[in-house]
């Protein structure tokens, strides 16, 4: 187990050293660092003297060195699009993006189980057939497209729920939240709902699958020879087993929330994270675009080898059989 | 004297097609037919769109500003040239969804095929090569699937906006997204012709084309590769409904097809400003268009998959 | 803006008394850089350290300029004016207004080391006649003294003594003092708290000397960087006026109930430049057709304005043929004729001119400095194009349209212009129409020289009488007018946003003077 633990963190440091890599070379090839630090009027000494100073006279991998040093404390410089400190940015942006995915993941799991269970307990159902239809479509709806309905809906015509911007958002500390104003939790409501809809038909069809799976299992008709009542063997026996790869995948799959957190950021003019990511893409900030993409992956990261751990410890074969390879 | 000899005739290829298992299914399936009957005339609408458009986009002299804002010709207000109404800028919708609709499929295909040729080469060298080959191989796909693939996709296309001159950002942005999407998009295929390669390399057959002298490349062309292509044949066209759904997430969010030569997506994002005004043809109807392209593709992605899948036969 | 302050001073008289507590809730898109008024070149900043501290004339909500804390001033030679002060006035601390403040607060400003030496170009000294009357000792005859000083506040001398504030400080590269989180001034507002980049709160000042319009008790300043969050803080009545207030959001705020957009022309005209030099940056002909004045004013005559009001800006800007708007000192009506939209009349010129079918040249435009700035050079471009010509549109971030600009890389090119702090046309010729030279001709198109404009330029930089500095700078813009140096568009529209109880003038320099701003129930 420890062994197992060990490995692993060693495999997530490769990443993050692999992906300092790349935001390394980007800060280095892509553009000229020197030019969005001095003023245009700067003479050749001046210039110079900034490239000493920023370390561009060393060889690569001292530079290299250097970057994931200063990287590691958070510091990616100035954003060329603002020139505001980067980790100040992302800073202030964290908080609305994080908010938004908690959200959407919370109901993704409060509707996605139950429906899935729903579905797996009566397949031919005219319900189960209809969310069938509906998560197919949800597969094949753009997600911007969806986001743009629901404004529509429920912001331009029936004028219930607020279609951008976060309402009244209160500082607790550093972190700003939206969960104590009325404002705040209804412009909450719209994002979160797009957000979590393909996340939320992923997990009903894996409940589904799995439990269906798990129901025809040795165990369960055991179970109901022996006469155990159906409620308890759906909901005891078949729903523990059946939840240990939903959670797995919905960990791993919370990675994906905040890519598409990017999208929905940007249908509803969220000031999150990924709002700011487009803007550095769209200009080609780099220091914002290295920083969004170190950040990322760390969070990545730590799910992937949470959720690695979680499994270990919730199947009970994997503390006999050892080690397993990584997803 | 007459001729006596059995006259064999194999049947055509096309009848052999016609009555094979995969035909016979498609013939059942309402599905299958439902969604090719759509995507033939999504492709045709494409590919003839330049005869089909009444106005070329592109060309901005065939832009009146008078025309501006004109909804759909079925309703007031409404002028038949223009029949599913006009953007701010005055373009014919109709138009521009043909356009936009040619250039989601261009960018679509080739990123698949781009995805497909690096995925296959990269499969193909890991699982006949083996060792270090192939495990490099396999870590890099590990760490990119880990990651979602818009992001890899944005961060592909920023650092090419970082690289290019911003004159030369429009006249590239096709290229580009095609990059984004293609490098995304080539573990699935790595890992499938990986796997079978590794299966096939065992083989006999294999054995005795290396004895005879026939070079590594040549087995993997002419041996491998036929075996596998039919799994890369599902992949690719449940990649393609991903493709045109990531190029139309890319430039909705402003980093794909430019306004002067907007892509579906981009007919999205412009719409979607306006929305509040009242001016909604701008934002539906190229959704509608999208939304049919990438779910008969997604459908007939899924059939093929059963259909092809000999453990459902 | 007129209108609005009519119904404000009428509302005045009617609530005579007006004692009840009135908080405005205000939020713009950043905070100030502090509150030290001569810290920092910044129109944002400069206009919020006018509700603490005031200067010897302001501007009024039609920017006229008139009397504040001098009520009169006169030049007794052409390097001294003499001012006289406003008497009874006290600082929010107490303390006495006086010549000696004026002095002290004057040279700080334009002392070697301040970020707004530049803002009162030509003072040498303050001399103090008595408590009441100040001599400014210039370099050399300075006619726009009066707007100058409309951008520098008085401090009081004991109280910046007593915090060791004397010396000035640059907020722009970060120093900060006493004066940065505490004021003490004369203006209709005092500082009740300050916590940067989160919120601002002033109170009324009841010693002031002037009669206030306003009826507010409170001003609560909020930053809120992001477009949406400020506009959901509005809609949501959370805030009670936002500046500024995007565009895109214009409909969504109108339709809203009980909030409205506040949009009128400003003072920001845009205009095109055009290339005269020997060849175009990106042409397909020998040479630069541009160069003849038929080809510029067949470019003049093939775009139609109107339309692009209408459709482009929603029938809020006001189209123009002046490179100055009405407000500042230099308009006449004369310069506000345009070329018609005629189409036609643009080809026989190109034919004329000897391209029929036309040439290819860049048509380059920012799409993040101003109002609608892509769509208008989309709808440019198309009506170019439909005149025979082959524009190839460039639309790019700000900063780097222009440093081509800069560079003059560009062909026809478009450039907005406020003429502020002076809002005077002098800044047009000095800056736009002269040749290049010295600290002349920045934005001149490439090969534009007029020599009878420099002439004249140069004459009003330095005549003291109103009367023939006015008929000089006419006579200079009508000439450049006719040359079609730049080609005019419009003035663009300012855009505010406030909830239907809140009254507030918005003057053409797009600054909010909240001294006039009265909250109604």
């Amino acid at each position: 187990m420890l062994g197992f633990l060990i490995r692993r963190i060693i495999q997530s440091v490769f990443v993050m050293l692999a992906v300092a890599l790349i935001a390394f070379m980007m800060f280095r090839f892509m553009g000229d660092p020197v030019n969005s630090m001095v003023a245009e009027t700067a003479t050749t000494e001046e210039r110079d003297a900034v490239r000493e100073r920023l370390g561009l006279d060393q060889p690569l991998y001292v530079q290299y060195g250097r970057f994931v040093a200063r990287a590691a404390t958070g510091d990616f410089g100035l954003s060329w699009r603002n020139a505001r400190p980067v980790s100040t940015l992302l800073a202030e942006r964290f908080p609305a993006t994080a908010e938004l995915v908690l959200v959407a993941a919370g109901l993704s799991l409060v509707l996605g189980i139950p429906l899935g269970i729903l579905t797996a307990l009566r397949p031919h159902s005219f319900s189960t057939q209809a969310l069938q239809l509906m998560s197919l479509v949800g597969i094949s709806l753009p997600t911007f497209v969806t986001g743009i309905l629901l404004i529509l809906v429920f912001s331009v015509w029936l004028g219930w729920l607020p279609s951008f911007g976060r309402g009244t958002v209160v500082d607790v500390g550093w972190w700003s939240t939206g969960f104590l104003t009325l404002s705040g939790l209804k412009a909450l409501i719209l994002p979160s709902v797009m957000l979590c809809l393909f996340q939320l038909t992923l997990i009903m069809r894996l409940v589904r699958a799995e439990m269906m799976e798990v129901l025809r299992t040795d165990y369960i008709k055991f179970a109901k020879a022996r006469g155990l009542t159906n409620r308890s063997i759906h909901f005891h026996h078949a729903l523990k087993n059946t939840l240990i790869p939903v959670i797995t995948i919905f960990g791993l799959q919370l990675g994906g929330l905040i890519a598409f957190a990017i999208i929905t950021e940007t249908v509803f003019q969220w000031p999150g994270m990924g709002a700011l990511f487009i803007q550095a893409v769209s200009f080609g900030d780099v220091p914002v675009m290295a920083a969004y993409l170190v950040l990322v992956s760390l969070i990545f990261v730590i799910i992937n080898t949470t959720v690695d751990l979680l499994y270990a410890v919730l199947d009970p074969r994997l503390r006999v059989e050892g080690a397993r390879a990584a997803h | 004297m007459t001729d006596t000899t059995q006259i064999k005739t194999t049947p055509s290829a096309l009848t052999r097609l016609w009555n094979s298992d995969v035909a016979w299914n498609f013939r059942r399936s309402w599905t299958a037919r439902i969604s090719s009957v759509l995507i033939l005339i999504l492709f045709a609408a494409a590919l003839f769109a330049p005869l089909l458009a009444t106005q070329n986009p592109y060309d901005i002299s065939q832009l009146f500003l008078l025309d501006s804002e004109l909804p759909p010709a079925w309703i007031e207000g409404g002028d038949p040239r223009y029949f599913l109404g006009t953007d701010e800028q005055a373009r014919d919708l109709y138009s521009s969804i043909l356009y936009g609709l040619r250039l989601s499929l261009i960018v679509g295909f080739a990123s698949v095929a781009l995805a497909a040729v690096v995925g296959i080469s990269l499969g193909l060298l890991g699982g006949f090569v083996g060792g270090m080959v192939d495990g490099a191989i396999m870590r890099v796909a590990d760490i990119l699937l880990s990651f979602p693939a818009i992001l890899v996709a944005l961060l592909v296309n920023g650092i090419a906006r970082g690289v290019l001159p911003p004159e030369r950002h429009a006249d590239a942005a096709i290229w580009v997204l095609i990059l984004a999407i293609g490098l995304t998009n080539w573990v699935q295929y790595a890992r499938t012709v990986r796997g079978s390669t590794m299966v096939e390399r065992q083989k006999e057959y294999v054995q005795a084309a290396r004895i005879n002298g026939v070079s590594g490349m040549g087995i993997m062309l002419h041996h491998i590769l036929p075996n596998v292509l039919g799994p890369v044949l599902v992949i690719a066209t449940i990649n393609l409904g991903m493709a045109v759904l990531t190029e139309a997430t890319l430039s909705f969010l402003g980093v794909g097809m430019p306004a002067t030569q907007p892509s579906l997506g981009t007919l999205i994002r412009i719409g979607n400003e306006y929305l509040f005004s009242g001016i909604w043809w701008v934002v539906i109807f190229p959704s509608v268009v999208l939304v049919a392209l990438v779910l008969a593709v997604n459908l007939l992605g899924d059939w093929l998959r059963d259909a092809l899948n000999p453990k459902l036969r | 803006m007129l209108r609005h302050l009519m119904m404000t001073a009428a509302a005045a008289t009617l609530f005579a008394t007006g004692a009840s507590a009135e908080t405005l809730r205000f939020a713009t898109a950043r905070d100030v850089y502090g509150l030290d008024p001569h810290a920092v070149t910044d129109s944002f900043t400069n206009i919020f350290t006018h509700h603490l501290y005031e200067p010897l004339v302001r501007y009024d909500a039609d920017l006229k300029i008139e009397p504040a804390l001098a009520t009169s001033w006169e030049v007794i030679e052409p390097t001294r004016v003499r001012f006289t002060l406003r008497e009874g006035v006290t600082f929010h601390g107490g303390e006495a207004f006086g010549a000696d403040d004026v002095q002290v607060s004057l040279m700080r400003a334009v002392d070697p080391k301040s970020p707004l030496r530049g803002n009162l170009p030509g003072l040498k000294a303050v001399e103090i006649v008595d408590d009441l009357t100040v001599d400014l000792i210039l370099e050399g005859p300075t006619p726009l003294l009066n707007n100058y000083l409309t951008n520098i506040f008085i401090l009081d001398k004991g109280w910046l003594e007593a915090n060791n504030a004397v010396a000035p400080i640059d907020a722009s590269q970060g120093e900060e003092g006493y004066t940065t989180n505490n004021a003490n001034g004369t203006g209709p507002f005092k500082l009740e708290s300050r916590r940067p980049d989160a919120l601002n709160v002033l109170v009324a000042n009841d010693a002031w000397w002037d009669t206030p319009v306003h009826n507010l008790t409170r001003i609560e300043h909020t930053p809120i960087g992001s477009d949406a969050t400020r506009v959901a803080a509005l809609l949501s009545g959370e805030i009670d006026l936002i500046e500024p207030a995007p565009l895109q959001d214009a409909n969504r705020i109108e339709a809203a109930d009980g909030v409205r957009m506040l949009q009128n022309p400003g003072l920001r005209s845009i205009m095109m430049g055009i290339n005269m030099g020997d060849s175009l940056v990106d042409g397909n002909v020998d040479g630069n057709p541009l160069k003849d004045i038929r080809v510029r004013q067949a470019l003049y005559h093939a775009i139609n304005m109107d339309l692009i009001r209408d459709r482009i800006m929603r029938g809020k800007s006001r189209v123009t043929g002046s490179l100055i708007a009405p407000e500042v000192n230099g308009y006449t009506e004369a310069m506000d004729a345009r070329l018609p939209y005629d189409p036609e009349r643009a080809k026989a010129l190109l034919a004329e001119a000897g391209y029929p079918n036309g040439f290819a040249f860049n048509l380059n435009c920012p799409n993040d400095r101003y109002v609608n700035d892509e769509g208008i050079c989309q709808a440019m471009a198309a009506m170019l194009a439909q005149a025979g010509l082959e524009p190839r549109l460039v639309t790019e971030p700000r900063q780097m349209h222009f440093q081509k600009v800069d560079n003059r890389q560009v062909d026809v090119f478009m450039l907005g212009w406020a003429t502020l702090p002076m809002l005077d046309g002098f800044s047009v010729l000095s800056a736009m129409l002269a040749t290049p030279g010295g600290e002349y001709g920045t934005f001149t198109p490439a090969g534009y020289s007029n020599p009878r404009v420099d002439e004249l330029t140069k004459a009003v930089a330095t005549e003291v009488d109103p009367e023939k500095r006015n008929a000089m700078m006419i006579e200079a813009l009508m000439l450049a007018k006719d040359d079609i140096a730049w080609l005019p568009l419009h003035q663009q529209p300012l855009s505010w946003a406030a909830r239907d109880t809140v009254e507030v003038p918005q003057a053409a320099d797009d600054l909010v003077r909240l001294w006039y701003a009265r909250v109604t129930k």
